[in-house]
């Protein structure tokens, strides 16, 4: 019999993510995105994190306005809707933080090596552009075949992937429905991986569907049941997307001295994730539940 | 620049320019912004078979059911043909499949390179923006990608300070010596109208102008010599139903600014 691995969120954080760690997070491009495992990490002071992500919506310019974060690979900072993000901004152009600048399809590629156990992966995108100058880890190489000129993208291996799941077991086999992004890559490269989810089955309904499942349990450390763990970025099948917390965010960071203020009330002052949806308010969060429940039909995997 | 007499707001004028670059039955590679909102339109229109491809993993053919304002918002997600990871996606781009992409940038130059990554202000002094995110790898991977922007001096200048997204590079011949197998920028259609590129020089020529605006207003917002075609186009007014349409899309004018 395999051992739970349910845990809380602030346990998870604390045992997973020391100091210095490097973290894949926010993988599903604007959905999906594990906020509450983001904000546990501010309220625990995390320091020098790598922060790895495709884009991460406002979710990496919030771990930078607390000064979680030294170093960022990812291809697009900011805040989607609105354009950019201030603390991300204010720490690159102070030097507090340094960037490996990539494009979507680097960063997939760089995971996908690390997935796959190699040191790079060739692509065909990123020649002609100046993510050469400040990403180390491309090359041009030609192809030993056909004499192409390729990128070379090195692998990215992250100690740690953080996704956020409908539904998983305490053994961590979760099932995930909508777009994975470079979600499965993510769990694949990293060394360990946390599951938030929204709720907690048992394992006869995540191997009633195995081709759901996003990744063996068996690589999974912890899992943690957060419902509303990503909001206010939207779950399929559970809530949409709340677009005025992304416009009420587009000037908390401002400056250094709001961004301080956004955090004192949006999370140091908010214990846990239940505190945070009661300040949220009921009325809020049901305006975003689904209005229309669109089942698909069973697979049917007999024998 | 005066819209407000008419009956339409400019982005909808550039988001319905922007629709008509699609062809009907061409497999589109959609980004966020006013692009999203131009496939919608597309396919309700002139491009019924049209076929949407959006980066974080899904392919749609059919138009969503109710207005979105990212690719991952839910109405998204329904019934669409396909769910997938951005692996695949991006495969069918590397590959070729993709005919059309739209992208925005901070920065343009003559050459059609954009700039999304940083800009310089002076001596030593630098501005860091959000990035690339799937721009530069549609910009090097689409058959062509059109460029939606401002059009001001400080973002039309001779030479972008960062290529995020490479364009023709310095001339004829620069994409295929950096290993860029196709494509390029057919089309930018800015806040003035709409420039194209010469097919020999691959340099930007003011080919449209938007209803009211004088040609010399263009070349006064542009920071090089930008050549004129010899009889630029006034760009279309959207029509009613062109309209109708984006108004369905986007009832609160969020990206259209009504």
């Amino acid at each position: 019999m395999p051992q739970s691995k349910l845990m809380s969120l602030s346990e998870a954080v604390r045992r997973f993510i020391p100091d210095g760690s490097s973290v894949a997070m926010g993988t599903c491009l604007e959905a999906m995105i594990p906020f509450a495992a983001a904000h546990e990490m501010i309220r625990q002071r995390k320091r020098r994190l790598t922060l790895v992500g495709p884009i991460s919506d406002i979710c990496f310019d919030q771990l930078v306005g607390a000064g979680c974060a030294a170093r960022i690979r990812a291809a697009w900072v900011g805040n989607v809707i609105t354009g950019s993000a201030y603390n991300f901004r204010r720490a690159v152009e102070n030097g507090t933080l340094e960037v490996e600048d990539h494009s979507n399809f680097t960063i997939l590629t760089a995971l996908r090596a690390g997935a796959a156990g190699v040191p790079f992966l060739p692509v065909r995108t990123a020649l002609g552009s100046d993510l050469f100058k400040t990403n180390s880890g491309l090359k041009v190489i030609t192809c030993p075949f056909t004499g192409d000129t390729l990128a070379a993208v090195a692998a990215i291996t992250p100690d740690l992937t953080i996704v956020h799941v409908q539904r998983a077991d305490r053994y961590g086999n979760a099932h995930f429905w909508g777009n994975f992004g470079i979600t499965r890559e993510a769990c694949l490269a990293s060394d360990r991986v946390i599951l938030t989810t929204e709720t907690i089955v048992d394992t006869q309904v995540i191997t009633s569907d195995p081709n759901r499942v996003l990744t063996p349990g068996f690589r999974v450390s912890a899992v943690v049941h957060v419902p509303w763990g990503a909001y206010p970025s939207p779950v399929p099948g559970f809530y949409n997307r709340d677009h005025q917390a992304y416009l009420d965010y587009r000037n908390a960071g401002k400056s250094s001295e709001d961004f301080a203020h956004w955090c004192r009330s949006w999370v140091d002052e908010v214990s846990d994730r239940e505190a945070y949806l009661e300040r949220i308010g009921k009325d809020r969060l049901a305006q975003l539940q689904l209005k229309h429940h669109v089942l698909s039909e069973p697979a049917d995997y007999g024998y | 620049m005066d819209t407000e007499s008419r009956r339409y707001t400019l982005p909808e004028l550039m988001v319905t320019a922007a629709a008509r670059e699609i062809a009907d039955g061409e497999v589109i590679f959609v980004g966020m912004r006013l692009p999203l909102l131009g496939f919608l339109l597309a396919k309700s229109t002139h491009a019924p078979n049209a076929v949407g491809i959006y980066e974080l993993g899904l392919v749609r053919d059919t138009v969503a059911p109710e207005p979105i304002l990212t690719m991952g918002d839910l109405p998204n997600f329904y019934r669409a043909q396909w769910l997938s990871d951005m692996a695949d996606m991006m495969g069918l781009l590397q590959k070729g499949e993709v005919d059309v992409s739209f992208i925005g940038g901070a920065q343009v130059d003559r050459f059609g390179n954009l700039n999304t990554t940083w800009i310089r202000s002076g001596q030593a002094r630098e501005t860091r923006m959000p990035g690339s995110g799937g721009a530069c790898d549609l910009a090097g991977l689409a058959g062509r990608h059109i460029i939606i922007m401002n059009h001001e001096k400080r973002r039309f200048v001779p030479q972008v300070d960062y290529i995020t997204s490479p364009g023709y590079g310095d001339g004829p011949g620069w994409r295929r010596r950096m290993g860029l197998p196709r494509g390029g920028p057919s089309a930018v259609i800015t806040t003035l109208g709409i420039l194209r590129f010469d097919p020999e020089t691959k340099e930007m020529v003011l080919s449209g102008i938007h209803p009211g605006i004088r040609v010399e207003t263009v070349l006064e917002h542009t920071g090089w010599p930008l050549r004129v075609a010899p009889d630029p186009v006034v760009t279309p007014e959207p029509t009613e139903t062109e309209l109708a349409m984006l108004r369905r899309f986007d009832p609160k004018g969020f990206w259209t600014g009504r």
